[in-house]
């Protein structure tokens, strides 16, 4: 277990030069969006600070967060790992298995009581008792309760920590539920996208550690930095947008020329998330820089839209999926059709009335 | 032609022909006609910002809808210049944010006008729910319609069902239009913008703004049936009611056909 050790220390053994450390410290100001004056800061704060112990959980998931994570380039996730956080416990990523894992998970609860950053990939399903995930023979959401109980805040990773994502889409069997609506007194950031970008991830935990407190949120509970714009309002094909040019098939010329994928169902004007500026694998690309629109995966209920190719989305409530476009139609059909036979009927009986008068 | 034997009507001691003598210029005025002039009568009902406010709000309402359709679906992709020159969605989008703030003004200073406007200014935006007179006339209104009444009553105001399609369609449905609509333009506008501040609650509800789309667009084929529905009972109205129903949202008198009591 790691004792009260900085990150400075852990990083100068780890045969780091003081130059080294001071231009991580540049970095992760730039990464943050940090002015020039922010880079002391974060050096004294990880020349002072201890390092904070972070539990990692998982629920229904498929790893993708971790995946995503480990993959971060700036910082570099064995950076974030090894120096800046001490991962007491994450099941995926720890050496220790079986009951050597569990009983890590119990210590470090118990020695950093309310200090501790719980990140919880995936969610717990509520029905039939939380059965449908097993963690160490205890159904998840035991598992989550028990470590939210003493934390001081939580993370939840990607789509289904924050939302629910595809084992909560329609119809839902397992009840699986986003944790925000199972752990109730406690600050959770949601940094939802599936998997989440790997370095909103590792920026999320920086600036966590760096400054000891939370970034600053929005309505939704999301660090503003990577998440108050569209992807659509930084998108570098958004000139066609304006300009009113589209793909219209998958193999036209307009997909050639990298035009707007609005008409091919693209997410991009209705998701918030940081793919068109961070982009992903070291800022190589991103979904519509690889000729697909977005799907919209770090929004809440991002299965249940209808099609991932379609614009306008499908409404469920209707019984059968209909969009606002044929759900008006039809409905303007009939009740144009419905005016047309009125006012016959109004005529024929005006027509009537004077035939009885003359 | 229906003669005038009605004892009810009011028999003038000086003969129509001579009180009406101006109206015989033309000469081509029947004495059933000048008796017509004599027993219409008319009351100023909307006043001029309420007309004016129904004609800007009218124009607005088909340009939303019809620059609404095109941004949920955009006309078929246009190659006749460098994107840089090009700038067709944003003449459609810029339209139907223009469109979109004056009719949010305009309801805006409708409301104003609800207060300082004459009593009918104020019809539009309530139901009286607590007055039993309302449903019967309501219930009579439907017969009229389902062809169950001979004749229809007179209406100063809006008829019963008119009242009630105004306050659920233009009173509630341009509201719910507006703040979504505005709540979709703060997307775009920004975090800690003007309309993000006033209207970025509703994404905060809504959690996918794409719901926030879905809603609006329903929304617009609300307001399209709304109108169908609108001009037909307005043209209907003027043909078979008792009293003007189009040229009074031009002149803002309502005149009445006949000086028959219910």
């Amino acid at each position: 277990m790691s004792t009260v050790e900085t990150f400075y220390d852990v990083m100068r053994r780890q045969g780091i030069t003081r130059r080294s450390f001071m231009k991580y410290c540049s970095l992760t100001a730039a990464a943050l969006g940090l002015g020039p004056s922010f880079v002391p800061k974060i050096a004294h704060a990880m020349e002072t600070k201890p390092r904070t112990p972070v539990i990692w959980v998982h629920g229904l998931e498929c790893t993708c967060c971790s995946e995503s994570f480990i993959r971060s380039a700036h910082p570099l996730a064995k950076d974030v790992v090894l120096s800046m956080i001490s991962l007491d416990y994450d099941d995926t990523l720890m050496a220790a298995a079986g009951h050597a894992a569990e009983a890590a998970l119990e210590d470090t609860i118990e020695k950093y009581k309310g200090n501790y950053i719980l990140a919880v990939e995936g969610n717990p399903p509520l029905n039939e008792d939380g059965m449908f995930c097993i963690i160490g023979g205890k159904p998840f959401v035991e598992q989550l309760r028990h470590a939210a109980e003493h934390a001081k805040a939580i993370i939840s990773w990607g789509a289904c920590a924050s939302y629910g994502c595809v084992q909560a889409a329609a119809p839902n069997p397992t009840q699986a539920t986003p944790v925000h609506k199972v752990i109730t007194d406690k600050p959770i950031i949601k940094v939802p996208g599936c998997p989440p970008i790997a370095e909103v991830m590792t920026g999320v935990i920086t600036y966590m550690l760096t400054f000891d407190r939370m970034p600053e949120l929005d309505r939704q509970g999301r660090p503003a930095m990577f998440y108050s714009q569209r992807i659509h309002d930084k998108c570098y094909r958004r000139p066609h947008f304006d300009a009113g040019q589209f793909v219209e098939h998958w193999d036209d010329d307009a997909a050639r020329k990298g035009y707007c994928l609005y008409k091919m169902g693209c997410k991009g004007p209705t998701t918030y998330n940081a793919c068109s500026t961070v982009r992903w694998n070291d800022g190589v690309s991103f979904p519509i820089q690889s000729g697909h629109g977005c799907i919209g995966c770090s929004e809440d209920g991002f299965w249940d839209q209808h099609g991932f190719y379609q614009r306008v989305t499908g409404i469920k409530q209707f019984g059968i999926e209909a969009t606002a476009d044929q759900i008006g139609l039809a409905t303007t059909a009939v009740v144009g059709g419905s005016v047309a036979i009125h006012a016959a009927a109004s005529a024929l009986k005006r027509a009537q009335k004077k035939t009885e008068e003359a | 032609m229906r003669k005038i034997t009605d004892e009810r009507i009011y028999e003038p001691r000086v003969p129509p022909e001579e009180i009406f003598e101006a109206s015989r210029l033309t000469g081509d005025a029947t004495l059933e006609d000048l008796e017509s002039i004599r027993r219409r009568t008319s009351v100023y009902v909307y006043e001029a910002p309420v007309r004016i406010w129904h004609w800007v709000n009218a124009l607005c309402i088909t340009i939303l809808c019809i620059t609404g359709y095109l941004i949920g679906a955009p006309l078929p992709s246009m190659d006749y210049s460098e994107a840089t020159n090009q700038f067709v969605m944003g003449y459609i989008r810029f339209a139907h944010f223009g469109a979109g703030t004056v009719l949010s003004i305009g309801f805006l200073a409708r409301i104003y006008w609800a207060f300082v406007g004459n009593r009918h200014a104020w019809q539009m935006f309530y139901i009286p729910i607590f007055n039993l007179r309302y449903y019967r006339e309501f219930l009579f209104e439907l017969r009229w319609y389902l062809f169950l009444e001979e004749e229809p009553k007179k209406y100063v105001g809006h008829n019963p069902l008119a009242h009630a399609a105004m306050f659920f369609f233009i009173t509630l449905g341009i509201t719910f239009m507006m703040i979504t609509g505005w709540a979709l333009y703060g997307e775009g506008a920004g975090q800690g913008s003007l309309p993000d501040t006033l209207f970025g609650w509703v994404l905060g509800i809504a959690q996918n703004s794409q719901r926030i789309h879905t809603l609006h667009h329903l929304g617009m084929w609300a307001i399209v049936i709304f109108a169908i529905i609108h001009i037909y009972a307005a043209v209907r109205e003027d043909v078979m009611s008792r009293q003007s129903m189009v040229s009074t949202m031009i002149s803002g008198f309502r005149t009445f056909k006949d000086d028959r009591i219910e």
